[in-house]
Order: structure tokens, then C-alpha cells, then sequence
């Protein structure tokens, strides 16, 4: 199969599935998890760059969900902003602090470049915590509604918040997967995997090492932020939860549940992951305890991830 | 003056526990090169059992010796359960497992014991000594006392004692360490079960001054693990200084500019430390090999 034919395939598969599911849906609550879905896989997918394809760790990229999240709960309120551009300065802003954290950061190699990053999420974290004349402190504050529901209904089209979220989400998962595999299959991303396989052998090829990895930081930091202004969006409301340790480690979970050098990878982990709470509210006492477990056993088993462990056993019975 | 001199005790007092746990991380990552940032958990563990021993009538030195042993137990399950079976996985792999660990021992902390705050009576009583207009409490000269007897004890473990010496040789290198005969799978249980002791120790020692409950262990592995990068990954007097360095920074912030952001400006240091030093104040400088 060639590379371009299997960046199609993905992406249809993908389509087919976002579309179908909600053929069988019970009821409306699915749609608001398929969105939490979603866009929790949107910013796996820039994970997937920064730690499938250029081999840099952050545990701090809750960071960036953070701004993106505020910056739809603070600039339209206080710069009078549309909450649809709000979440485009959001992304500047991230982009912009990843471009100016990320040359120092990530001159830093393992362990540490974990602890830099943790490092900068909790700031973030902590400013959204503390300030709270400006964002309410940890108990947050209310989101403006994008304005966009009365516009379809205005035009006939009626369709409940959880529908029109699922749609929005998907759509932006399709975009967001649909440039992480262009990104994949161009000189760019072939740089980027060099330098993951040593960073000695890359730069004596002409890779500019310092200039690849800022670059997966920056778009990966994007990536980050418009899921969080997408969830701050749907949910009407946000909390520094979102900036948090635990989301950042969540989300490198999820990206490595699935398997983190593949777009498809991170939609399943964001999809396990997202939907096992919802599975064990039932056994609210017990949900760290499987969630730990989970975590453990994919890990010591499937060391490659769920997708790339499952892929080498059908390939190889089909041998 | 006063101020300055209280503040001084109550971030040696902090940085006393971070240097222990730091202690713990440095331990396990020379044995195996692994990050456990379920370390935070023994600290957890070691206050918890204390309590409910104590609570059911055990006097409270066996109530202590029961908890680290219980957590040196953990430490060794943790080794053979889940870090043995995934030796060759990444870096990342690692990680999250043993957040996965920590997010386990936790949940089941909360399930065993409660979700409430416990504490422990103080071992020589609650009355302040005053030393030059400044109070320090008989407790925190115990935790303070318990990290430099650590430090000695493991100083003295690793230059005076064979076994010591042999997790230094596989700390250096496993596979040389392994054909001069040392047994590196025992060594990587040993560290294990050593470093929850340190844990656990540090838990007993801080419980009547901050109390505990079941999700105290979070903040702890991630000040301990920045203790230790602060000090260079790897080296032990590097981590009983950087948690001490990361204890002073945070009471001194929290008397003079904030007490909000004390944590945040540990975290500024330790970026900025590691723009400048990027293996840490007293690590050695990594040669990657072709």
C-alpha cells in the first residue's frame, strides 16, 4: 500500500465512522461524549507529532489547552472578541509562547525535558488558579456561546447543541488529521522522524535539528490550544482543571495507549480512554484503580501501543 | 532578622521531605535509569499505614516500622509486577506506567483507608523551641535529623558495603556489572524496595507536621522530581541539595512575595536552571554514541 492511497483510506474510515455513529446512538448524551472524543483525539493528534514523529516528550501540553480554553472565556469578554476568533488569538498565543519556550526547552533530552515541560503546564496551571480577579480562580468561569446554532436554525436547520458540537468537533478532527498525515508524508515530517532516530545521524544529513523539533512544539502546542478552546466552546464553561498535571498526563496516555507514531492510533487511545470514566461511573470507587491498571497492563503488553501491537498480530497470521 | 530565620526552618523542614523523596528517585533511576513517579505514593503510604496501625492500638515506633516495611514491600511488587516485564519499552512507555502505578496505589489507598485528613501525635511532643527569636517545632528537627541519617546511612551503604557497591557498578554500567557476576535483577529489587523505605520513612517522619490523606503523594513525586533534576538526575548529594535548595526557594517566596506562587517560582528556578545547566547543577554531561 502506498503512503498517499493509506492517507486516504485513514481519513475515510475516520469519516465513515464520525458520520455513521450516531446511526446508533440511544439517545442524545452520546453526542456530547463523541465530541468530548473528538477533540480529546484533536490534540492527541498534535501529540502524535511532537512524540510519534520527532521523539520529544511534554507533559506539560495541558498548558497550551489552557490558553486556548481561556482565550474563548476571556476575550470576548473582556476585548469584546467573537468567541470564533477568540479561539484563532488563542492559537496565536500558543504558537507564539511554544516558538519562544521551545528553543531553551527543548535543547534538553529525556527525563529532563520532561521535567521543563511539566515545569511550564503547572505555571500555566497556576496563573489560571491564582488570578482570580481575571478568570474566577479554581472555580472558573462562563463561556460565551459561539452564536452559530440560532444562525442554522435561522436557516431551517434544527439541531440540538449536542448534534451541532459532534458535528463541529468531527469536522475538526477530520481537518486536523487530514494536515497531521500531509505533514507525515512531506520532507518536513521525514526531518522529523530522522532526528527521532538519532539526532547525530539527522543533522549530519543537513536536518537542522534545533529548527525541526521547535517546529513540532509549535504546531503540536496548536493543536493543543484549539482543542481546549473547542472544549471550553462546547462545554459553555472552564476551570483550571483543563491546564492541569493530570490532563497533560492524560493526554500523553492517550497518545501512547493507541499507538503515538499513528493519526488513527491517537483517535482510538483518546476514544478508550475518554470513554472508560463514562464506563465506570457505575464503579465510581474503583475508576483509578482500573484506570491505573489499564494503564500498566497496555504498557507492559503493548509497549508499541494498542493500534501497532494489534496491526503486527493480523499481518502476522495473515502470513 | 527573626523572619528571615523562621522562614529558613520551615524550608529546611519542607526541603527535608523533598530531599527524601528525591533520595528515592535518585536510588531507582541509577539502578534501572526509570523515573518512578509513583515515589510520591510511599510518602503516602508510610503516613497512611502509621495511622491506621496506630489507630488500632499498635504503639506508635512498631506502628512506623510496620508502615515502611509494608511500603519497601510495595516498592518491590511495583519492580517485579510492572517495571521487570517492560525493561525494554521507551522512555515514555515508562512514564506512564509508573503514573499508572501511582494512580493505582492511590485508588486503592482510597478504598482500603478513607478520603479524609489523618494525624499522627508528635514524636517529642508540640512545645516550639525558641532559638534566637525564632520557633522551630521538636517534629521538624525529626525530619530534619531523618534525611541526614538517610544520607549518611546510604553515604556509608554505598562505599563501604559490597552489595552497596554493586548497585553502584550497575548504576555504571549493567552489562559489565552482570559478567563480573553481580546479580543486577537482585540489585533493581533491592533498589526498589529501598527507595519506598526512604518514602515511607519520609511519610511517618512529616505526617504530625502536615498531615495526610490518600492524594498527598501527587505534589510530592513532582517536588521530588524536581528536587533531583535540580540537583543533577542521578546523584544523591545532588538531590539532598536540591530538595533542600527547593524547600528554602519556596518558603522564602511564600514570606516575602507570594504565598500563591511559591510553587510556581520552584518551577521558574528549575527552568532556568536547566536553560543554563541543562543536566542539573551537579550532573554529569551525557556523550550520546553513534
Amino acid at each position: 500500500m502506498t503512503a498517499a492511497r493509506g492517507k486516504w483510506l485513514q481519513l475515510a474510515v475516520l469519516a465513515i465512522v464520525i458520520a455513521a455513529l450516531p446511526l446508533i446512538f440511544p439517545s442524545g448524551y452520546y453526542y456530547r461524549v463523541g465530541a468530548l472524543i473528538f477533540v480529546n483525539a484533536l490534540s492527541v493528534v498534535g501529540l502524535v507529532i511532537l512524540i510519534g514523529l520527532a521523539g520529544q516528550i511534554s507533559l506539560g501540553h495541558a498548558g497550551f489547552a489552557g490558553i486556548g480554553a481561556y482565550a474563548c472565556a476571556l476575550a470576548p469578554a473582556h476585548l469584546g472578541l467573537h468567541p470564533g476568533l477568540a479561539l484563532v488569538l488563542g492559537a496565536v498565543v500558543s504558537g507564539l509562547l511554544a516558538l519562544l519556550i521551545g528553543r531553551p526547552i527543548l535543547r534538553l533530552k529525556g527525563y529532563y525535558l520532561a521535567v521543563a515541560t511539566l515545569g511550564f503546564g503547572i505555571l500555566v496551571s497556576m496563573v489560571l488558579t491564582n488570578e482570580r480577579a481575571l478568570t474566577g480562580g479554581p472555580d472558573g468561569m462562563a463561556v460565551e456561546d459561539i452564536g452559530l446554532r440560532p444562525l442554522l436554525r435561522d436557516l431551517g436547520w434544527r439541531i440540538s447543541g449536542g448534534e451541532f458540537w459532534y458535528g463541529i468537533s468531527g469536522i475538526a478532527l477530520l481537518i486536523g488529521a487530514w494536515m497531521a498525515l500531509n505533514l507525515l508524508d512531506s520532507p518536513t515530517g521525514r526531518a522529523m522522524r530522522a532526528l527521532h532516530g538519532s539526532e547525530v545521524a539527522a543533522s549530519t544529513v543537513g536536518i537542522d535539528v534545533a529548527r525541526q523539533k521547535l517546529r513540532a512544539f509549535v504546531i503540536s502546542a496548536v493543536y493543543a490550544s484549539v482543542a481546549g478552546s473547542l472544549l471550553a466552546l462546547q462545554n459553555g464553561f472552564v476551570t483550571p482543571d483543563i491546564a492541569g498535571f493530570m490532563h497533560s498526563i492524560e493526554m500523553v496516555t492517550m497518545a501512547v495507549l493507541g499507538g503515538v507514531g499513528s493519526v488513527i492510533g491517537a483517535v482510538l487511545g483518546a476514544a478508550i480512554l475518554t470513554l472508560l470514566p463514562q464506563v465506570l461511573t457505575v464503579f465510581a470507587e474503583y475508576e483509578q484503580l482500573v484506570l491505573g491498571a489499564v494503564m500498566i497492563i497496555v504498557m507492559i503488553f503493548m509497549p508499541q501501543g494498542l493500534l501497532p501491537s494489534i496491526m503486527r498480530r493480523i499481518r502476522g497470521r495473515g502470513e | 532578622m527573626d523572619a528571615l530565620l523562621q522562614f529558613i526552618f520551615s524550608g529546611m523542614t519542607v526541603g527535608a521531605v523533598y530531599a527524601l523523596v528525591a533520595l528515592g528517585f535518585t536510588i531507582i533511576y541509577n539502578a534501572s535509569d526509570v523515573v518512578n513517579f509513583a515515589q510520591g505514593e510511599f510518602v503516602m503510604l508510610g503516613g497512611m499505614i502509621t495511622v491506621f496501625a496506630h489507630q488500632a492500638g499498635m504503639p506508635l515506633p512498631l506502628a512506623a516500622a510496620m508502615a515502611v516495611v509494608a511500603a519497601a514491600g510495595g516498592g518491590v511488587a511495583l519492580n517485579r509486577l510492572a517495571i521487570e516485564p517492560a525493561r525494554s519499552a521507551p522512555v515514555v512507555s515508562l512514564i506512564i506506567i509508573t503514573i499508572g502505578a501511582s494512580i493505582l496505589i492511590r485508588g486503592a489507598a482510597r478504598l482500603i483507608f478513607d478520603k479524609q485528613l489523618h494525624r499522627l501525635p508528635s514524636f517529642s511532643g508540640d512545645t516550639p523551641i525558641r532559638i534566637m527569636g525564632a520557633t522551630i517545632l521538636p517534629q521538624s528537627l525529626w525530619v530534619m535529623g531523618g534525611a541526614v541519617a538517610v544520607f549518611i546511612g546510604l553515604w556509608l551503604f554505598f562505599s563501604r558495603t559490597l552489595t552497596g557497591k554493586a548497585v553502584l557498578a550497575t548504576a555504571n554500567n549493567r552489562i559489565a556489572a552482570q559478567l563480573v557476576g553481580i546479580n543486577t535483577r537482585w540489585i533493581m529489587t533491592l533498589s526498589f524496595g529501598l527507595s519506598a523505605a526512604i518514602g515511607a520513612l519520609a511519610g511517618v517522619l512529616v505526617t504530625p507536621i502536615t498531615l495526610v490523606s490518600y492524594d498527598v503523594g501527587v505534589a510530592l513525586a513532582l517536588k521530588g522530581f524536581a528536587a533531583a533534576m535540580l540537583g543533577g538526575m542521578g546523584n544523591p548529594r545532588g538531590a539532598l541539595l536540591g530538595g533542600i535548595l527547593l524547600g528554602l526557594l519556596e518558603s522564602m517566596t511564600a514570606g516575602y512575595l507570594s504565598s500563591q506562587y511559591k510553587d510556581a517560582v520552584a518551577f521558574i528556578v528549575i527552568l532556568a536552571v536547566l536553560f543554563v545547566m541543562p543536566q542539573g547543577i551537579f550532573g554529569k554531561k551525557p556523550v550520546e554514541r553513534v
